[in-house]
């Protein structure tokens, strides 16, 4: 069972008080962008066995949208961060460094 | 007008816990910046309690304030007040980013009793209801089985729970199922 902290009211929630949002940090292409780059905005999703960070909504609580850094194979939860971001804060990627020193997602490291 | 009445109009359940349901109750739902000095004055003035921090109720005499999320509180107040209140925040509020509606009728409200009340809560919410972890003052919003709820506990060792009108007689079963006397578990 995945329990996350919200990070807006302090709760740590249940899954199944959450309502899951996909994957985070996504770049929006729309008019003007390539086909190529429509195309992998809307299809091309990471699908990692390890580190994963994913939108959150606290659907049965304080109704806001979060991020959630994890691990998609441990299901251990290295942090929640706020949603006003585009991508981890540094305080959530030094978290993971600690536990998975070669971490790498998407672009980020 | 016709008369108001409450979502299951009166019903009680006792078993491990009692269930009833609460009569009406003036409630508002505003949202603004809680932080501002403005709407915490006018809060006071409509319930004569403080605005409360994160995941706590302030309750007063004539009413009580909790805190729905970082942008929202519930006001309790007196049913035949409700749109007076309601009038008084808008004015007082005028300038602010701030939005006060009056929500009474689209509730239903429960008050839970009895030495059963912590369990008959902990089986339907994904909550840690023991009295180390959910004290007198504490405010939660959550999921009761199948739909979204929020419940307090008073200090007096009453739970009163606030869940969508609509879905008023599913809660009000749910809680009386719960409470069945012969469905006691003793983790509580």
């Amino acid at each position: 069972m995945l329990i996350l902290e919200c990070p807006y009211c302090g709760v740590k929630a249940e899954e199944t008080e959450l309502a899951a949002g996909g994957e985070a940090h996504l770049k929006r292409f729309g008019p003007g962008s390539s086909d190529e780059e429509f195309h992998d905005y809307l299809f091309m999703r990471e699908n990692p066995k390890g580190v994963h960070f994913e939108r959150w909504r606290h659907a049965n609580g304080c109704g806001k949208w979060f991020h959630a850094a994890r691990c998609t194979m441990t299901l251990e939860v290295f942090g929640t961060y706020s949603a006003q971001t585009t991508e981890p804060p540094q305080e959530i990627k030094d978290k993971i460094s600690e536990k998975r020193p070669d971490w790498t997602w998407r672009d980020i490291k | 007008m016709s008369d108001p009445v409450s979502a299951m109009s009166g019903a009680t359940f006792a078993g491990l816990a009692k269930v009833e349901d609460s009569g009406l109750q003036g409630m508002i739902t505003l949202r603004g910046d809680l932080a501002s000095a403005v709407l915490q004055a006018a809060v006071k003035a409509a319930t004569g309690a403080e605005v409360p921090v994160s995941g706590q109720v302030a309750l007063s005499d004539q009413g009580g304030v909790a805190w729905m999320s970082p942008d929202e509180l519930l006001l309790l107040v007196p049913y035949a007040e409700v749109d007076a209140k309601v009038s008084e925040l808008s004015e007082a509020l005028k300038g602010e980013h701030a939005l006060a509606v009056n929500v009474s009728d689209a509730r239903g409200v429960f008050r839970l009793s009895g030495e059963g009340a912590r369990e008959v809560l902990g089986k339907v919410c994904p909550v840690d209801m023991s009295a180390e972890a959910f004290k007198p003052g504490q405010f939660r919003r959550t999921r009761m089985a199948q739909v979204a709820a929020a419940f307090w506990l008073d200090h007096d060792g009453v739970f009163h729970i606030v869940c969508f009108r609509s879905v008023a007689a599913y809660v009000f079963n749910l809680l009386s199922a719960s409470a069945h006397p012969q469905s006691k578990v003793v983790v509580y």
